[in-house]
């Protein structure tokens, strides 16, 4: 299976501005943020079409989200998640001393996971917590 | 007879609009039309009364649901986690008004809390820059009228501030500037293409993490030096053309955001950009501002300087002897060494915007969420206690991100009889001195 090595970045996006404050269980969010922005080349090289699911492995977690070029295009190697809840499934904690967080800039793998389930917001966080119960 | 409110100001982005418009419904409830705002704006607005609002405050159960209980009980029960905690975090204070932090203040003092604001995770690198180096700034209304070359260097106010270009820096006709977009040049500095550069005369499509060789380019080719043919990315003749048109501006403003606090070299980046800044003013006049996220991010840092002398990453574990020092005092590291035992969210998100890891450090132990609304905070906390919009529900004072105050106004009464953020903090204060007492 076809897997590349990019560099990650997580910044905000108005889509994910106008969702996050409708509420971040709503599906405006999910559709904002569950997704990773690439060059279209990248894309080619997963041997995926664009819309695809796929597995985003960095050093300190893995998310599964949805493949897509994107408005605001990242040259190839560079690859983008909305700021946001899946986002912050891989962005390591390190902070260089400063408090901030590696937002931008870190590597990532990622992998075509065209089977996988993209999960929501609440069920990777309380997930993540061990409070997650299912959907009721 | 629905009433207009005009003059009010929008609890969304750093750009901190007052020029809002909101028609709300005759009893003074709901909200019914918005005029002026941003799409996000608007939606704070109507989101603040949309039904389904949490009005009471809900306490975790055993089996993991949420129970509704008073809000006297969860006062004492938030007082009892902060009296018992040897070392509670207080964070966030991205979206409430400066009288909200000044009491959240008190009850950090008097629990010998580490206090800190989403700086920490945002533009707290800023801070360091501008302690070592100096801030050469100005305010938004200087910009309007009279910046004629505007740099967005690693920001995307497209997105982000999305009025920020038409109120303030590309589109507006002030006193010098009547021409408008047509008098100015716009230079963007991003490794995307993003929407901001699609409106900018110059576009460098910086390489991710690279900016502060080309910050160092710039600086060389304004003391005459000579740069090789490629840095970070960019041909040294677009460097040569950008900086050409930095050195002819007749007032200028470099704005920088995210790409720069968040990318390898932190405050290293921030630090280099206000060099290049000084620099330029050996030609002309340049200044510099930070994009600040919230519209009252810049509030914390005012507030908390004046009341404690540190702007944030504040620890008053020690009481009188108060000291910051990111890196050691910042929340995300506090979390990833499990040194806090207690953490109380307020007006932030740390659930959806700390990485997962530091969440999970976080929920080990009580964890108290203070947020008008359903967040992934809220859905893993033990405690949560609603308050009011600031902005919609309450005024108070906020900071732009020029640091700027601003009176905002309230438009609606808050739903349900809820408290706001500054009086339930001195509810919380006070119940923590009888709690001392009772001791």
């Amino acid at each position: 299976m076809a897997k590349i090595n990019l560099n990650m970045i997580t910044q905000r996006a108005i889509e994910e501005g106008v969702a996050m404050e409708k509420g971040k269980t709503t599906p405006d969010y999910f559709e904002a943020c569950s997704i990773i922005e690439m060059n279209a080349e990248d894309i080619k090289k997963l041997g995926i079409n664009p819309n695809a699911n796929v597995r985003v492995i960095s050093e300190s977690g893995e998310v599964i989200v949805k493949a897509v070029v994107g408005r605001q295009t990242c040259y190839p190697g560079l690859c983008h998640i909305r700021q946001g809840v899946w986002a912050n499934q891989v962005v390591p904690p390190r902070t260089q001393s400063t408090g901030e967080p590696q937002y931008s800039g870190f590597p990532v793998t990622v992998e075509p996971a065209e089977y996988e389930r993209i999960k929501g917001a609440l069920e990777l966080v309380q997930g993540a917590c061990g409070l997650w119960k299912g959907d009721e | 007879m629905a009433k207009v409110i005009t003059g009010v100001g929008c609890p969304y982005c750093g750009a901190s609009c007052d020029d809002i418009e909101v028609t709300v419904s005759d009893d003074g409830t709901k909200v019914l039309e918005v005029k002026n705002a941003c799409a996000i704006g608007n939606q704070v607005f109507h989101h603040a009364s949309t039904p389904g609002r949490i009005t009471s405050p809900r306490l975790r159960q055993p089996d993991g649901t949420y129970k509704e209980i008073s809000y006297e009980e969860a006062i004492d029960r938030a007082a009892r986690i902060l009296v018992n905690a040897k070392k509670p975090l207080i964070y966030g204070f991205g979206s409430t008004n400066c009288e909200g932090m000044s009491a959240a203040g008190r009850v950090a003092e008097k629990a010998g809390a580490v206090l800190d604001n989403c700086a920490s995770i945002c533009h707290g690198s800023s801070f360091l820059a501008i302690f070592d180096n100096g801030y050469p700034s100005c305010t938004l209304g200087e910009v309007k009228n009279r910046a004629d070359v505007i740099v967005y260097w690693a920001s995307n106010p497209a997105h982000a501030h999305p009025r920020h270009m038409s109120r303030y820096s590309i589109f507006p006709r002030g006193f010098f500037t009547g021409k408008g977009h047509m008098g100015r040049k716009i230079i963007c500095i991003d490794p995307r293409v993003t929407d901001t550069a699609r409106v900018a005369d110059i576009h460098l499509q910086v390489q991710q993490g690279h900016d502060y060789e080309l910050f160092n380019a710039f600086r060389t080719v304004l003391h005459g030096g000579d740069i090789p043919d490629m840095v970070a990315g960019i041909p040294k003749e677009k460097i040569l053309e950008a900086a050409g048109i930095m050195k002819k501006a007749r007032f200028g403003t470099v704005f920088y955001g995210m790409g720069l606090c968040h990318s390898d070299g932190r405050n290293h980046n921030v630090d280099i950009a206000i060099s290049m800044t000084r620099d330029l003013n050996e030609f002309t006049k340049w200044t510099i501002m930070a994009m600040r996220g919230h519209y009252n991010i810049a509030g914390p840092g005012v507030v908390w300087s004046w009341q404690f002398g540190f702007p944030y990453c504040i620890d008053m574990t020690k009481r009188d002897l108060v000291h910051m020092n990111p890196g050691e005092t910042s929340s995300v590291d506090l979390a990833m060494r499990d040194e806090v035992d207690a953490f109380v969210n307020i007006g932030t998100d740390a659930g959806a915007h700390f990485p997962i890891p530091a969440v999970q450090h976080l929920k080990k132990h009580p964890w108290i969420t203070i947020d008008p609304n359903i967040c992934m905070a809220s859905e893993i906390s033990d405690l949560h206690i609603p308050v009011a919009v600031v902005g919609v529900e309450t005024g108070g004072v906020v900071y732009r991100m020029d640091n700027v105050p601003i009176q905002f106004k309230k438009v609606v009464e808050p739903a349900g009889g809820i408290l706001t953020d500054e009086e339930l903090f001195d509810k919380i204060y006070e119940r923590m001195c009888e709690l001392d007492q009772e001791a």
